[in-house]
């Protein structure tokens, strides 16, 4: 997970930490190399380059650490800076309706299973349906993982459309009084109105506790405005990055928090049920610095 | 769309003067389309070189040395899908969620209108309700389907299906495997196990290794087409999602790096949705 951008990072880190003056010459080097790995990790162009000007405005302004050598204190600053844009804490799940949304095949239905074993882990009462009318045998799928994880999948007679689904859904769950109901939806681009459309009618029908947005940690430079549009359309209160057990490079994970402020929940990192983390913003900037004693300097400062 | 997109590849040229300005626009655009920064980089100091060598100072005479500087990166990948009347072996593979069995039922849907006897051989036994997803894609497109439980070998799926094929004379047979990451060793080499499979019937030239790869998806699909190529020698690349904004501008460096052929675009989730690579017309496509 992240490697490269970890490998590119440290490398530009250790020269920086091995040159003797930190002139604005190491500086810019050291920048300019970041900036390189930022963008081949498929970070947004825009972000990329607002992130950098925030580093260089505090390196330059001296605005460092007294109890640091200056090396240290711009790796510092950089670190200050990432966990920034990955977003500071991780958040909690609001109890209620979790409507899950996104692009397809980037994970939607198998996190549905996983976040119901996990929920259902806390001792939660978790239902799972699915909306999707639209994949071959996507309810079925969904079926399947709710009896492998044990809890109740909701299905109700053919020929429903997507928004009745959700409305008697949402109905049968008020009735048992479940603590979540997981609501699956077809994956669909951002740009058709249409299926745009019925998500917003969806929300509207069944008034979600969280809309969290699945996208895949690998996609390229127009993640971002993807999930803007997604965000737009239907304020998404969280995301989760999948497939992260790849050697995916996060583009989207050091984007979206930072340009849409909509902050990443979990993180996909397997096919299996249990394959769900929680997202610790700042245990993912330590790893992308590849820096094992970024801790000590936290303490230090 | 095709036209709309290239009268604003166009707008980005119109009547500018070649300057800074421009080369960093030019930077992003690229960059923004997944063509990766090492390669965008050095497509702007080529540009730049030859608007200095040949004294270029209208923007739009730059347009037409870009595009012809994309075009000859991919024009050797273009390539097509193997046909012949006798027994052509298709084996999708690729990471999870790209689309291989849509795909699929989509070109199969095409074998069976080009009157083709056509196979589906049901070998993602992992994903919850893969099998099922793919029956329907064969009552789509009216081809036939061999399938085990799932969880069963895939290999084993493999090899009753060929032994199928063999017997009754099918034409083509396309092979559904499940989604893996190419990081993943043991998942690797039972792709390995399942060529091997293939190959106890029919010989190498008689099938088609198809990668399929996700437009959406950013550098990352450079190393992915690098893995499955070497382990398991890969024909061909399909990429779909084109339908999106997503541009697949990855192509051109692993056109460049690995001279993959390109053999089909998905751009939907219809039978019908697939095209041929033309590789101008992708070239306007990725810069609008
Ligand atoms: N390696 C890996 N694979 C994942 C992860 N999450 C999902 N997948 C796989 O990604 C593929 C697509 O997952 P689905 O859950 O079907 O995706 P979806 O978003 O529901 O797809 P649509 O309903 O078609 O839009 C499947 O092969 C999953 O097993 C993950 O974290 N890691
Ligand atoms: N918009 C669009 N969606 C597509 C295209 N091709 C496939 N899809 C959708 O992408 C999702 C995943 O497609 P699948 O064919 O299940 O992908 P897969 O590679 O077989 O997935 P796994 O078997 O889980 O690895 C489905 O919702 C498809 O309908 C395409 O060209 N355009
Ligand atoms: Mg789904
Ligand atoms: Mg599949």
């Amino acid at each position: 997970m992240l490697e490269l951008l970890t490998e590119k990072f440290s490398k530009s880190l250790l020269r920086l930490r091995d040159s003797r003056k930190v002139t604005e010459k190491v500086v810019n080097d050291v920048l300019r190399d970041i900036r390189a790995a930022l963008l081949e990790a498929d970070v947004d162009y825009q972000v990329v380059k607002s992130f950098l000007k925030r580093v260089r405005d505090r390196v330059l302004s001296e605005d460092l650490k007294k109890s640091l050598s200056p090396a240290d204190s711009i790796v510092f600053t950089v670190y200050e800076e990432l966990t920034k844009i990955l977003g500071q804490q991780k958040e909690d799940l609001k109890k209620g309706v979790v409507l899950f949304v996104g692009l397809q095949g980037t994970g939607k239905t198998t996190t549905i299973g996983k976040l119901a074993h996990m929920l259902k882990a806390q001792n939660y009462n978790v239902t799972v349906s699915s909306t999707d009318v639209r994949r071959p045998a996507a309810m079925l799928q969904l079926q399947r993982l709710s009896e492998k994880v044990g809890v109740p999948y909701y299905s109700f007679e053919e020929g429903l459309s997507a928004v009745d689904i959700a409305k008697k859904a949402v109905e049968r769950y008020k009735k048992e009084g479940m603590d979540f109901l997981l609501l699956d939806t077809a994956g669909r681009l951002h740009v058709d109105e249409e299926l745009m459309e019925e998500l917003k009618q969806i929300k509207e029908a069944v008034k979600p506790s969280e809309i969290l947005y699945v996208a895949d940690a690998m996609q390229g430079q127009e993640a971002l405005n993807v999930a803007r549009t997604f965000h737009e359309a239907l304020g998404l209160t969280g995301v989760i990055l999948t497939k992260m057990d790849g050697d995916a490079r996060g583009g989207l994970a050091l984007s979206v928090r930072e340009a849409l402020g909509v902050p990443i929940k979990f993180i996909g990192v397997g096919e299996k049920i249990e394959d769900l983390e929680p997202f610790y913003p700042d245990r993912i900037a330590q790893r992308i610095l590849g820096l094992g004693d970024i801790q000590s300097l936290v303490e230090k400062v | 769309k095709k036209t709309k997109e290239a009268v604003e590849f166009g707008l980005l040229f119109r009547g500018r003067k070649v300057d800074e300005e421009l080369f960093e626009e030019l930077e992003e655009r690229l960059i923004r389309a997944d063509i990766g920064v090492k390669l965008t980089v050095k497509i702007v100091e080529e540009l730049r070189k030859e608007a200095i060598r040949r004294n270029i100072k209208q923007a739009e005479e730059l347009k037409d040395l870009l595009k012809g500087m994309l075009i000859s990166y991919i024009k050797d990948c273009k390539g097509e899908i193997k046909q012949k009347d006798e027994l052509v072996v298709y084996l999708f593979l690729g990471v999870n969620g790209s689309g291989k069995t849509t795909t699929i039922g989509k070109l199969a849907y095409r074998f069976v209108k080009e009157g083709k006897k056509t196979l589906l051989c049901a070998a993602d036994t992992f994903r919850a309700a893969a099998i099922e997803q793919l029956e329907v894609w064969a009552q789509r497109s009216g081809a036939d389907i061999v399938k085990k439980q799932e969880g069963s070998d895939p290999a084993a799926v493999v090899y009753e299906g060929l032994q199928k094929a063999v017997s009754e004379g099918y034409q083509r047979v396309l092979i559904d495997t499940a989604g893996r990451l190419h990081t993943k060793e043991p998942l690797i080499k039972e792709l390995r196990k399942i060529k091997q499979t293939i190959l106890r019937f029919v010989s190498e030239e008689d099938v088609e290794t198809l990668l399929v790869l996700d437009a959406t998806i950013g550098q990352n699909s450079i190393s992915q087409a690098k893995v499955f190529k070497e382990a398991v020698d890969i024909s061909g690349i399909i990429l779909t999602k084109l339908d999106g904004t997503s541009k697949g501008g990855t192509v051109v460096p692993i056109c460049q790096e690995l001279k993959i052929p390109i053999k089909l675009l998905g751009l939907g989730e219809g039978l019908e949705d697939l095209q041929p690579f033309e590789p101008e017309a992708f070239v306007e496509e990725l810069l609008s």
